[in-house]
């Protein structure tokens, strides 16, 4: 099986500072209680590793959840950044809410299968189709791990509980249900293949928009066994590489030699380049319908599809398009938000 | 609730058989009639009927205008009632003085409702003048008259409607030039809307002058009682009080009759806050639900702006499980309820005061919310910015209890009072405040011991400034936390803030009169009635009371005070069951068996006439519950609504 992440030339040594004199270590956030081995800690190892390298400030950063085991790990990363684990399938109000008051906030949020594709699906679509600009996580394993193990609506049709019940329902794709709704970022990754998220998690960084990311990201105790389509072994061999994927930022002075033709390459929103290497196929993540073809494909050959799915840059976010002052909403004082007494005046006589 | 009050002696009133009765002189009333306006939704009678009940305001007289509608866009009978008194008495009053009849599937309705003496103005072809030999019937042929005016069909409709508002000026003697101002005010100067519908006016007065016979019964005169006033809606009020009040964040979704707030908001922000950087300082979202709606309030909350929403029962039903979250939490937010009846889809366009339990206690668990609640439009205006300061002081969902009423009719008021005070932002801690605390702070201290902690912000730039916010049990420092200590220490502190607000809230409106035995209580728009019937009492009757008129809740302490101090009390209230009554009670204790309930609950605003004779008759016989009956209100039921 090919490589996930394509090997950049003069690559230099992980620093041990980044571009704000800050160590990994002030990227931690607090000690997991999820169980040994769980999908979720890769993410959240993944996340710090993103945004140490990316340079984000994590005091600029706000973390949003809704309610399961994934909804835990904000807890588990960025200490430093304000968190708020709300209620179930709601965090996309939540986070909306929070931008409008603050368009400075980096957003991230971590939602798993249950919570975004059964109870918040709703949010989740309304999310998506408002394009509010944040990373939006769905830590998917298939089933409710903080209930005990029951099916969620992303586990696949003939996938087997430890009990022996088999799911009888097809599974619900997220991304491809976020591509039909115009999505500007869609991607997904495997929490086994920590290069490729990262990759994925640092473009989603750099994107000005939602970016949705479904992970892959199997449960060790309620659906890792025999007859488990979301397990980490069934994972590791039904993986389905669209690219190669490789990451470049700004301010760096990279270049690639590639024969023409094997090469796509995108400018992100921060002047970093994503770079996506083509493998058998010619894959064409600026095309929508593709797109759903190819997820449509894998779900009948059993695969699972890994790599950036769908990518607009050029989406206006919904912040955008509302043309609020560049002041933080929050921020505003009486000389700015009480119109004089002369309006009221007005008003009034209008009135009479 | 279960109600032991009822258990002692409940009583439904007989419809339509008063205990009292109205003063009625003979000869002219002047300045004292309620005009009944009876046509079919979608017919366009909006524009008419607010000229109408302008142009008496404009004469000076005391005005107010009610619309009584069903749910539905076009082809429902709808109703629009205009009150006029000299002596400012303005709330609905059951006896209907001068009926339109323009709808032929209630015309019969309508007139066998009108108490005897009283005026029909009809569309020819209802017939009406054989219904009844008591009441006064002018005939006019509408279409005949609407067809001189327009060959345009869709026109001649509503310039119908205008011609009998110059039949009913003529015959009241409502000044032309009052009409003429107030459908200039109305077509907002627009020259070519303005004179097919002064025609009309004209066509009405000429039509009435050469046709009907002279009636005197009915009079409105100059007088100089509403100079300097105002007409406007309440949710049109909250709107212009939350933007004087710094809101930024404002996320709603429709419904009836809480739309009109957001979208007169939309109006008047696109207006007054755009800043000189031609960008806006507001931002307003229609959400996908009023979940939605509900989570943004909080969130933008969270990230420190002064955020509301805007709905109605149901939508109150649907945000429950965020309450409880910004109660626990501790989130700033603003929701406004504008009641309309329930349960369920309930009447959607007729109004009640059916939400106060559901909202004091909204969400599961130990739950209890701070709720103003306006009785005016200058309290609406007043009561849109205290809700955002009390929001941010409290760090809780504050709630507004208005209703359909209050939100969606006309109301005469003084203009509102710009405001000068500076918000009040709360306890919020910044970068340079951490600093100087050394970076030792925690989300959930009780520091200043009034149960209110100190937050920050997310985005604050400090090292110390971050916390995790959640729904689940956290101690002091927002850890995460199910130590039974921790859990009853956080509750507790809840219940002390909840007693801080007593304070801060809205204090109840008291007017105690000396050697008074009967107090009333009431809040909202049921004072519009109850002040009225405080004037028959006094003045038909010789029964002097006291009266106090609730704002907020948490009650304040001199609400029992003023239960003690009276013999007899009588909560007034539109709800079946007595929602404040039982909160009282629970407040009161020992005292409770001084309590009765007068309870109004028909889907109409509350009259005057009733609650005189539901009281003069609890004086009586020692009734303690009265369910106030229908009686000649069933006029305005509809029917075939969904």
């Amino acid at each position: 099986m090919a490589e996930s992440v394509l090997k950049l030339p003069n690559e230099a040594a992980a620093p041990k500072e980044n571009r704000l004199g800050l160590k990994a270590l002030d990227y931690q956030g607090g000690k997991s209680t999820l169980c040994a081995g769980c999908g979720h800690d890769a993410v959240s190892n993944q996340i710090v590793r993103a945004f140490y390298e990316m340079n984000v400030k994590p005091e600029k950063v706000a973390k949003f959840s809704g309610i399961g085991c994934s909804s835990k790990t904000p807890a588990y990363f960025l200490g430093r950044a304000h968190g708020f684990n709300s209620v179930h399938g709601r965090m996309p109000a939540v986070a909306t809410g929070a931008m409008l008051a603050n368009q400075t906030l980096v957003s991230i949020g971590v939602s798993g299968d249950g919570d975004t594709a059964s109870i918040g699906l709703g949010q989740f679509m309304h999310l998506v189709r408002r394009n509010i600009p944040m990373i939006y996580i769905i830590e998917n394993n298939g089933v409710y791990g903080l209930t005990k193990g029951q099916f969620s609506a992303t586990a696949d049709e003939g996938s087997k509980l430890k009990t022996g019940v088999i799911n009888d329902l097809p599974p619900m794709d997220l991304c491809a249900l976020a591509v039909e709704l115009g999505c500007g970022f869609v991607a997904r990754g495997y929490a086994g293949d920590p290069k490729q998220m990262v990759n994925i998690l640092k473009a989603a960084i750099a994107h000005d928009g939602l970016a949705v990311i479904d992970v892959i990201s199997p449960c060790v105790t309620f659906n890792n066994h025999d007859g488990s389509t979301k397990g980490y072994a069934y994972s590791k061999e039904h993986d389905e590489l669209l690219h190669q994927i490789g990451f470049v930022q700004s301010y760096e002075q990279i270049e690639i030699d590639y024969e023409p033709g094997t090469m796509r390459e995108v400018t992100l929103h921060d002047g970093s380049r994503l770079l996506l290497k083509k493998l058998e196929e010619d894959y064409d993540p600026s095309n929508a319908v593709q797109a759903l073809q190819r997820s449509h494909k894998a779900i009948d050959d059993g695969a699972m599809l890994t790599g950036l799915i769908y990518l607009r840059p050029e989406k206006k976010s919904f912040l955008t398009l509302l043309n609020m002052t560049d002041k933080p909403l929050w921020s505003l004082n009486e000389a700015e938000t009480r119109p004089p007494k002369e309006a009221l005046d007005q008003i009034m006589r209008e009135l009479m | 609730m279960s109600d032991s009050m009822t258990a002692t002696a409940v009583l439904d009133k007989p419809a339509g058989e008063p205990v009292s009765q109205p003063v009625t002189g003979g000869g002219s009333k002047i300045n004292d009639c309620t005009i009944h306006v009876a046509t079919v939704n979608g017919s366009g009678s909006q524009s008419s009927n607010t000229v109408l009940m302008r142009s008496i305001f404009q004469m000076g007289v005391p005005v107010s205008g009610k619309n009584m509608f069903p749910s539905n866009i076009a082809g429902l009978p709808t109703w629009f009632t205009i009150r006029a008194n000299k002596d400012g008495w303005i709330a609905r009053k059951k006896e209907v003085d001068i009926m339109i009849c323009m709808n032929a599937a209630t015309a019969r309705e309508d007139v066998m409702a009108l108490q005897p003496g009283a005026v029909c103005i009809y569309d020819a072809p209802l017939n009406c003048k054989g219904m009844r030999d008591d009441v006064t019937f002018f005939e006019v042929p509408f279409a005949k008259l609407a067809g001189e005016l327009s060959q345009d069909s869709r026109l001649r409709k509503l310039l119908t409607n205008m011609i009998y508002v110059g039949i009913v000026a003529e015959r009241l003697g409502i000044e032309r030039d009052e009409i003429v101002n107030a459908i200039t005010k109305q077509f907002k100067g627009k020259q070519k809307a303005i004179d097919p519908n002064v025609a009309a006016i004209d066509k009405g007065m000429a039509y009435a002058l050469e046709n009907l016979p002279a009636q005197h019964r009915w009079r409105i005169e100059r007088m100089n009682a509403t100079a300097g006033k105002i007409i406007i809606d309440g949710n049109a009020a909250a709107a212009i009080g939350a933007m004087f009040g710094g809101v930024t964040v404002v996320t709603w979704y429709p419904i009836t009759p809480s739309s009109s707030l957001c979208e007169s908001l939309i109006d008047y922000m696109k207006e007054h806050r755009i800043g000189p950087d031609g960008k806006a300082t507001f931002a307003i979202v229609q959400a996908e639900d009023e979940l939605a709606a509900m989570g943004m309030v909080l969130g933008a909350g969270w990230a420190g702006a002064r955020s509301l929403t805007s709905t109605s029962g149901p939508g109150i039903s649907l945000m429950a499980e965020f309450a409880g979250l910004g109660y626990f939490a501790e989130l700033p937010g603003v929701i406004w309820d504008i009641q309309r009846v329930g349960p369920s889809t309930g009447l959607p366009t007729r109004t009640a005061q059916g939400d106060i339990l559901e909202v004091h206690y909204l969400s599961h668990g130990d739950t209890q919310h701070i709720a103003l609640i306006p009785c005016s439009v200058s309290e609406c205006f007043d009561f849109a910015g205290e809700a955002l300061d009390l929001a941010e002081m409290f760090q809780t969902p504050i709630f507004v209890l208005s209703d359909l009423d209050l939100g969606m009719n006309n109301h005469m008021s003084d203009p509102f009072v710009y405001p000068t005070k500076p918000y009040r932002r709360g306890k919020v801690l910044s970068a340079e405040q951490l600093e100087e605390l050394g970076g030792k702070w925690g989300r959930y201290l009780d520091v200043d011991g009034d149960g209110i902690p100190y937050r920050t912000l997310p985005g604050t730039d400090h090292l110390m400034a971050s916390y995790f916010t959640r729904g689940s049990g956290h101690d002091t420092h927002a850890r995460y936390s199910e130590k039974p200590s921790d859990y009853k220490a956080t509750v507790d502190r809840l219940a002390k803030k909840f007693q801080t607000a007593k304070q801060f809230v809205p204090q109840p409106v008291i007017d105690r009169r000396p050697n008074a035995t009967i107090g009333l209580i009431a809040y909202g728009t049921t004072d519009i009635a109850l002040e009225e019937s405080r004037y028959q009492l006094r003045n038909e009757h010789g029964v002097e009371t006291s009266y106090l008129r609730l704002r907020a809740l948490p009650f304040t302490d001199d609400v029992k005070a003023f239960v003690e101090d009276h013999e007899r009390v009588y909560v007034v209230e539109q709800n079946r069951d007595g929602q404040m009554g039982d909160l009282l009670r629970l407040e009161v204790g020992d005292i409770q068996h001084k309590l009765r309930k007068i309870l109004h609950y028909t889907g109409l605003p509350c009259d005057a006439r009733s609650i005189t004779d539901s009281l003069l008759q609890m004086e009586k016989d020692g009734t303690r519950v009265i369910k106030i009956g229908l009686g000649a209100e069933a006029v305005t039921q509809t029917i075939g609504e969904d």
